[in-house]
């Protein structure tokens, strides 16, 4: 009986300090591998789309708002157009100045969700297509990624237009 | 004041939600942002169709109007207060009208910044 237990005291020994010795190296290896992927995790990203995305609405509701206090008769969806004018031609002058891709970096989905994406991507690739000519270079490529978007967005508001004018017909 | 203040935290709820969904998609799917882009679009064409992302833009004022999905509302109301006014020829040129300013001032500013600024040779 005692000889039994000592073996499998030994056994626990044995495998308990195997398995530490296992942990111990897993435990290296996470480390290991969170060391040299990217220190933006889950959460992080997550918290910066929000606050970066955030923050460019509340930009919008800014410019909004100054212009409602200068001009307060103002149609309150023209003071959405020219909020988010302000918004495209700032993020366009950042991406001419090489701002707004460090932005980018952090923001993700923050920065691309919000009308400035939209904006960015034509002016990057109007931008980066410049030595292929003004015509099939800036003039063609300058819509590789906000063309889809155009084109989509295009596409729906006539199903929508048309859907509304035949049922508005019964 | 204080209105003022709720108000602004509105906008950075809505409009960061947004971007929150968009950035899980980005995480946990391939899906290129290009896809996503025209995803919102169509789901802001959609409820602005039926007249749903109006309470929310009254809601939330601009954390509702600037993300894509206030482009795709704002194109389908367009469309929809076009029908309203001029009949067929509302319903084929009002998405188009309602979004002109800021599709021509993205465009045009973009041709006119392209001039002034040459690209950098990306090094990573």
């Amino acid at each position: 009986m005692c000889f039994v237990k000592i073996l499998i005291k030994i056994c626990e020994i044995f495998i308990g300090g195997q398995l530490f010795f296992m942990g111990k190296i897993l435990d290296n290896y996470v480390e290991y591998v969170e060391s040299k992927s990217p220190k933006t995790g889950w959460f992080n990203s997550l918290l910066h789309a929000f606050l970066i995305g955030g923050a460019i609405c509340s930009l919008g509701q800014m410019v909004g708002d100054i212009i409602k206090a200068f001009n307060p008769m103002m149609d309150i969806q023209m003071v959405g157009t020219w909020s988010s004018i302000f918004i495209i031609a700032l993020t366009i002058v950042l991406t001419a100045l090489g701002v707004f891709d460090r932005i980018a970096k952090v923001g993700g989905a923050g920065t691309f969700v919000p009308i400035s994406g939209f904006a960015n991507s034509i002016a990057s690739c109007a931008i980066e297509y410049k030595k292929e000519g003004l015509v099939f270079g800036v003039g063609s490529k300058m819509f590789f990624v906000a063309g889809p978007v155009l084109v989509n967005g295009v596409a729906y508001s006539l199903i929508v237009g048309i859907v509304y004018f035949i049922i508005s017909l019964f | 004041m204080l209105e003022g203040l709720l108000m602004y935290a509105k906008v950075l709820l809505v409009g960061g939600l947004i971007c929150v969904i968009a950035q899980v998609i980005v995480i946990t799917t391939k899906i290129t942002p290009a896809r996503i882009l025209v995803i919102f679009l169509m789901i802001g064409a959609v409820l602005g169709g039926f007249g749903i992302y109006n309470y929310l833009v009254e809601w939330a004022g601009a954390g509702a109007t600037v993300p894509i999905t206030g482009f795709g509302n704002s194109l389908a109301r367009g469309a929809i207060a076009g029908a309203k006014t001029d009949g067929f020829f509302g319903a084929l040129g009002g998405g188009l009208a309602a979004t002109s300013a800021g599709i021509a001032v993205s465009i045009g500013f973009s041709y006119l910044v392209s001039f002034f600024t040459t690209s950098k040779t990306k090094k990573d």
